[in-house]
């Protein structure tokens, strides 16, 4: 959908934003510095062997990219990527804050050479604050945007998500920053600079803890599989006999039918204890002891360690309980549903010999479906197609510059 | 818009003329279009006094009142907009549904399973009536597909798409990542859609149907993880807090009652400034601690032998001391510490609106700064059907007369 050209400075910070607009249809240039991204070293890797050219989080947030290779520290390099900017709607960038104006390449210094640029910054803190200049990683980022507090089991420490979010969220954001500058542009003319803080990125994705402390005054605190809601802690997942399920106990519109028919089923195999006979409909969670709820709970664990995560979400489906299975990613992978909606797509990498499954998008259009249309690239693939057809540099130079380190 | 000055230009709000329609129920749609109006758009929210947003009946309340409109979540995630009350299944209600299609650039619905089709809201009949409108559908499972119709909400689906899985400790069940966490993935991607789709009318005059499902936005935030099943066969798995690159990589307790301040090793370079920040004692010089391979396989030892050492301080200073070295280190903050965070507090990243029946609320700024168009919302999250009057009389133009009809009819109810 979008007919963009975007050049990607990133490291792995800010790669995730390039991927998005990418994905959106925008030409995404990733510029790296020569010898490769040093993001090129993060595992996983391919069949487990590091390469520069084999690492898979490489390869997860460049698709949709095309590449070269540019030292943007030499004159020479400054000069090519001025050029490149005046082909480009977009940079993004993830240096710290005052990088790229030392180099003569902050937003204000290429305003000049293109008023309509629009750079996207992303940094840990944000170019501004006391903090802008400390250094950041995903759990910093947690840790300092709240969100390792709430998360964890009591007797040990706060955790973050062992896959690493704060990088993602924070790309997601960016490309939403960018759109919105890209949309003042279409009325305007003129571009702008998004400031992204990926500390930032982090309160968002929570939702009561603010709440309750703004609402209450109380400070929510990490209970395992268990989240504060109206009076109680109660539990948000459950332990079933090969894994584990998200699931909650509501009364009322919402939940009594789930619960109705966790009883009926549970009853068939006298396993219903408390939960027998109870009146779900007038069930009001606002309104119970924590007591009750451990007591409900445990009933509830005792018949789910019988039954296996998929006999569960079978019977959820047939009575349109609200029950969802714990998937691993390979659960994921195999789901029907994903696959009948063709989520996947199997991604050829000729260098390898091999096909690796991505997901194709993360929405459906009737106008125009989101695709991977190529690959991650290799490091300079695009160099004499971006340095030569289009912006005209000779074999000659190509080879001068080569030789000189600077692409 | 001709006749404009400059300085007129650059006060215009970014998405003034955009208007959405917002049918949505629950927090990804409806954190979409908040943020929407943070730039401008004309946001209307229709509920109806059956059906209003889920959140309205959520907790917690302000002071732990229970009331239609005092929850927190409800009035922190809708602020900017109108909200007016329609009752849906009034056989006078097609004709008010057909003057807000009129009106609308964008629609956004989140119905359970073939509610849409039911009140006339599916794209199908709405691309009827308005050829360029953008119809954006927000489900748990996607509109089409064997599971579709299986209702699903935030604590399920985070279980689904294996959030679960990847949070906690290895030896024991998972922990719940925060409630509803895959909701909150969705509203920035959904914003990039629409504002796609906005662009795509600009340039082809033609609207477009979005589905967007939390399911399939989930797996986009660990691309790595399914890569690493689909080429090297592994299942990976929660790991508490350790990197598979860094150590030490882990929350340290402090002094204080359950404080505690993040600290990430990952390189030579910052693992040298962690020892002389730490007075570089016996055990920072032991050589199974030298490298990272060593560090790794004995991390748990390592583990204990910081924490022995952040004990003593306040995370304040362990970040402060860690981070002047080099070393990038956090506070595990509270909500409380987070809200009055120096950093945080310096982006104005929270601002308190007032509310008529709550008063003062914390509500959120996006997590990004445009540095000529300031986020801002003119209006605090509407109480159930307060802006009847004006949205059907003013922006609607219904008259007055046919208005107090309608109203004694009971199709705003």
């Amino acid at each position: 959908m979008l007919h963009y050209r975007v050049l990607d400075l990133t490291d792995e910070k800010g790669m995730v934003c390039g991927k998005f607009l990418g994905d959106l249809g925008a030409d995404v240039i990733k510029v790296e510095r020569p010898g490769g991204d040093p993001a090129r070293n993060i595992g996983p890797f391919y069949h487990d062997i590091p390469d520069l050219e084999k690492s898979l989080y490489w390869f997860a947030y460049n698709t949709n990219k095309r590449g070269i290779t540019l030292n943007i520290e030499t004159a020479d390099g400054k000069e090519i990527f001025k050029k490149l900017v005046k082909t480009a709607d977009f940079v993004i960038e993830s240096f710290p804050p005052g990088c790229l104006d030392d180099l003569g390449l902050g937003y204000f210094q290429l305003s000049e050479i293109k008023p309509q640029i629009i750079m996207t910054s992303i940094t840990s803190f944000g170019q501004t604050g006391p903090y802008k200049d400390y250094k950041g990683c995903d759990l910093v980022a947690m840790a300092m945007g709240g969100f390792m507090y709430v998360c964890g089991d009591t007797d040990r420490p706060p955790v973050r998500i062992s896959v690493e979010q704060a990088y993602a969220v924070a790309g997601a954001h960016a490309a939403a920053g960018s759109l919105f500058a890209n949309h003042y542009r279409t009325l305007t003319g003129v571009g702008q600079w998004v400031d992204v803080s990926i500390q930032e990125c982090i309160p968002t994705i929570m939702a009561m803890e603010i709440g309750f402390w703004d609402g209450l005054g109380e400070i929510v605190r990490r209970s395992g599989p268990r989240r504060r809601r109206m009076g109680v802690y109660q539990r948000d997942i459950w332990p079933c006999k090969d894994g584990h399920l998200g699931f909650r106990v509501l009364g009322g519109d919402l939940g009594a039918a789930t619960l109705q028919g966790l009883a009926d089923w549970m009853d068939t195999e006298n396993m219903a204890g408390p939960l027998k006979g109870m009146d779900f409909e007038s069930l009001d969670m606002a309104n119970v002891t924590q007591a009750e709820v451990d007591n409900w709970e445990e009933t509830l664990c005792q018949f789910f360690r019988k039954h296996t995560k998929d006999e569960i979400y079978k019977k959820a489906l047939e009575e349109h309980m609200l029950i969802c299975p714990g998937y691993t990613p390979e659960d994921l992978v195999e789901y029907e549903q994903l696959r009948e909606r063709d989520f996947w797509d199997d991604v050829q990498y000729p260098e390898l010999e091999a096909s690796i499954r991505h997901p194709r998008s993360f929405f459906k259009s009737s106008e125009t479906q989101c695709q991977i249309r190529r690959r991650a690239p290799l490091i300079g693939e695009h160099n004499e197609e971006i340095y030569g057809q289009e912006l005209g540099i000779s074999r000659q130079e190509l080879a001068l510059l080569k030789e000189g380190g600077i692409i | 818009m001709t006749g404009q000055t400059n300085s007129d230009t650059k006060r215009r709000a970014l998405l003034e003329g955009i208007s959405v329609l917002d049918f949505s129920v629950s927090l990804m749609a409806p954190v979409t279009t908040r943020l929407l109006a943070a730039y401008g758009a004309e946001v209307i929210k229709v509920e109806s006094i059956r059906q209003h947003e889920i959140t309205r009946v959520s907790a917690p309340y302000k002071d732990n009142l229970v009331g239609m409109n005092r929850s927190l979540i409800f009035n922190a995630n809708n602020t900017g907009k109108y909200g007016i009350t329609l009752n849906l299944k009034h056989p006078r209600s097609g004709e008010i549904v057909n003057r807000l299609i009129t009106w609308a650039d964008v629609i956004v619905e989140n119905f359970v399973p073939g509610a849409a089709k039911k009140f006339g809201l599916d794209y199908e009949h709405l691309q009827k009536a308005k050829p360029e409108v953008i119809v954006v559908d927000f489900s748990a499972q996607g509109l089409t597909g064997p599971y579709s119709k299986h209702p699903g909400y935030g604590f399920q689906i985070l279980a689904l798409t294996c959030f679960s899985h990847f949070t906690g400790w290895p030896d024991r069940e998972p922990a719940a990542p925060v409630g509803s966490y895959t909701d909150f993935l969705c509203p920035p991607l959904a914003v990039c859609a629409i504002l796609s789709a906005l662009d795509h009318r600009r340039l082809t005059g033609r609207g477009q149907h979005i589905d967007l499902s939390q399911l399939e936005i989930s797996p986009h935030f660990f691309i790595p993880a399914i890569l690493d099943y689909g080429a090297n066969g592994r299942v990976q798995i929660r790991c508490g807090n350790r990197s598979p690159y860094a150590s030490p990589h882990g929350a340290y307790r402090c002094r204080g009652d359950d404080r505690w301040c993040v600290i990430a090793v990952c390189n030579e370079k910052e693992w040298e400034a962690f020892c002389k920040v730490t007075g570089s004692p016996e055990w920072a010089r032991d050589p199974k601690f030298s490298t990272l391979l060593g560090r790794k396989s004995n991390e748990d030892e390592l583990d204990r032998l910081v924490e022995a050492w952040t004990v003593s301080f306040v995370p304040e200073e362990v970040m402060n001391r860690m981070q002047a070295a080099g070393v990038a280190a956090g506070i595990v903050q509270t909500t409380e510490e987070m809200v009055n965070d120096p950093q945080l507090k310096h982006r104005e990243h929270f601002e308190i609106s007032k509310h008529p029946e709550v008063g003062s609320i914390i509500c959120e700024n996006p997590a990004f700064q445009l540095s000529k168009c300031k986020a801002r919302w003119p209006r605090p999250a509407p109480c159930l059907g307060e802006h009847n009057e004006f949205v059907y009389t003013k922006l609607l133009g219904i008259p007055d007369e046919e208005f107090a009809q309608l109203l004694n009819d009971g199709v705003f109810e």
